[in-house]
């Protein structure tokens, strides 16, 4: 089951002290069903904002969203935050189970579920675990689980690896798009990786800062599903590139920024123009 | 470490001490009246506990104690669910909070016994009143201390009010609000002694004050002892009860 998302003239505007601050212009944006979709772009340019008021978290100053086509009725969105933020009061396949439990489900019922989900994302054997007793990566898996609980038609990512290690997150991309292709779920992911974005994404949003606006929208039109090595590619390389010089600062894409970047690692560089 | 290791040092220091002061009401020749040997406080004790009227008075004072405790816990989990919900009405009971926090409440006691009369009822009340604070604010803070995370993700999944309380607010406060009860029950045992001393005729703080009076310093201490043991034990409940509600948390792990 999957669902449609269409944002019109989605706009929000926080209100501070010194005045008010546009974070997001209006945003125009047609997520197909079931199709992967990743928001890259420099820190402040809304990405997460406008993640947050499609799942419901926030809500938008002006404009409409409408989660059209097989809409599932009220848990039919999963998200997954930053954090795991599991609640360190409830053993790991109670987390798992909260959005059943939320929903009424019974209770054998939802954890012979949440003990299914465990083993989906790689966490079988650690069920019955304090959230503190595991790993980062670890408590991330049963985030994950957590989020696919009630089979939801879209799943709303906010940089879900951005705290794990290169190879672990390596890993987690590759479960997450087999995944993906299980469940057939539309998914909108943030993150601050390029490799990540073009590894994963049918498309990519690319955004831009002051105020949050979406510059530019790059297809990935690789095969399903995408071995590591395709990160070797030159049509790999190109994207990536392409999203490189989209993200780098204004002014700055030019002259400085090719140079500086073939003598970095590729990580690294991926940090570096996350944070520009 | 070992357990001998850990446990020794204490034992040690703790051994050492009555030594020295077995030894200075020996050879000191100072008045037992004034200080009383450990050695002549021990035979009191035993004479002490034997007797029926001791139990009595222990079950009098141990009966005010949990009652005010259990009011102090009630009312201070009530409220302060209420105050952390609600910025204007803690707003309105601030100034009364920082008084009732600053004014030395034992010094209230002779009021409460005005009010409440000489029987238990005043002594509850005393009790109550003292232990009631720690309960308060720290209900307050646990509230107030919900990981915004945890928030996320009972609005992502469309919790209701209901279950958010009992799943999130609720745990997340527990810890907070079983650090507060750890104290007022503490204070609850000070508070019903304090009401004893200062008027009525049952209770291990009014046997005190009659001891004192009949100049029986070594069962002035027996009692001393006997109430440590209480509020002793009711600390100790109040760890095992931490461990039984909150498994989870680092507080809980045993040391």
């Amino acid at each position: 089951m999957s669902i449609r998302v269409v944002c019109q003239g989605l706009s929000k505007t926080f209100v501070t002290r010194t005045g008010r601050v546009a974070a997001l212009d209006p945003i125009k944006l047609d997520v197909a069903p079931g199709e992967f979709v990743v928001l890259i772009g420099a820190s402040g340019c809304g990405k997460t904002t406008l993640l947050r008021i499609i799942g419901g978290l926030d809500t938008a100053s002006s404009g409409t969203i409408g989660l059209a086509a097989g809409m599932p009725g009220r848990n039919g969105i999963g998200f997954v935050f930053q954090q795991p933020n599991l609640l360190p009061w409830m053993t790991v396949e109670q987390n798992v189970a909260l959005p059943l439990r939320l929903a009424g489900m019974r209770r054998a019922e939802r954890l012979d579920r949440a003990r299914a989900l465990c083993a989906m994302v790689g966490i079988g054997g650690f069920e019955r675990r304090w959230p503190r007793e595991l790993s980062g990566g670890m408590q991330q898996r049963a985030a994950i689980a957590r989020a696919l609980a009630n089979d939801p038609a879209l799943l709303l990512m906010d940089e879900p690896f951005g705290a794990l290690d290169a190879l672990t997150r390596a890993r987690l991309n590759a479960e997450l798009e087999r995944i993906w292709m299980a469940t057939g779920a539309t998914v909108m992911l943030v993150t601050h990786s390029i490799s990540e974005a073009v590894m994963l994404a049918d498309r990519i949003v690319v955004m831009s800062p002051r105020p949050g606006r979406i510059r530019e929208i790059v297809p990935v039109p690789f095969a399903r599903p995408r071995p590591p090595a395709i990160e070797e590619s030159g049509e790999f390389q190109a994207i990536a590139g392409r999203l490189r010089r989209l993200l780098a600062p204004e002014g700055l894409r030019e002259v400085t920024t090719p140079a500086l970047l073939t003598h970095m690692p590729a990580d690294q560089r991926d940090a570096t123009e996350g944070s520009a | 470490m070992s357990r001998l290791a850990r446990i020794l040092p204490g034992s040690l220091s703790v051994l050492l001490f009555f030594a020295a002061w077995e030894g200075y009401c020996r050879y000191s020749g100072i008045s037992p009246l004034i200080l009383p040997a450990p050695s002549g406080i021990g035979v009191a004790f035993a004479e002490l506990v034997q007797e029926r009227a001791t139990w009595r008075h222990f079950g009098v004072t141990l009966g005010e104690t949990l009652a005010g405790f259990f009011i102090a816990t009630v009312t201070g989990v009530a409220l302060g669910g209420i105050i952390a919900r609600s910025p204007l009405l803690e707003r309105a009971f601030h100034p009364f909070v920082v008084a009732s926090q600053v004014v030395p409440k034992v010094a209230l006691v002779p009021l409460f016994v005005l009010w409440f009369g000489f029987g238990p009822t005043s002594k509850v009340v005393v009790s109550a009143v003292i232990a009631f604070f720690p309960v308060l604010t720290n209900t307050i803070l646990g509230l107030r201390s919900i990981d915004g995370g945890h928030e996320d993700v009972f609005r992502a999944a469309r919790a209701r009010p209901l279950q958010r309380f009992r799943m999130l607010d609720l745990p997340s406060a527990l810890p907070a609000i079983l650090a507060g009860m750890e104290m007022a029950v503490v204070l609850a045992t000070i508070g019903a002694v304090v009401g004893e001393y200062l008027g009525g005729n049952a209770g291990l703080g009014y046997l005190a004050v009659a001891t004192m009076n009949a100049f029986q310093t070594d069962r002035l201490f027996a009692i001393v002892l006997l109430l440590t043991a209480m509020g002793f034990a009711l600390f100790a409940a109040m760890a095992s009860l931490r461990r039984l509600l909150i498994p989870w948390h680092r507080s809980a792990e045993r040391h």
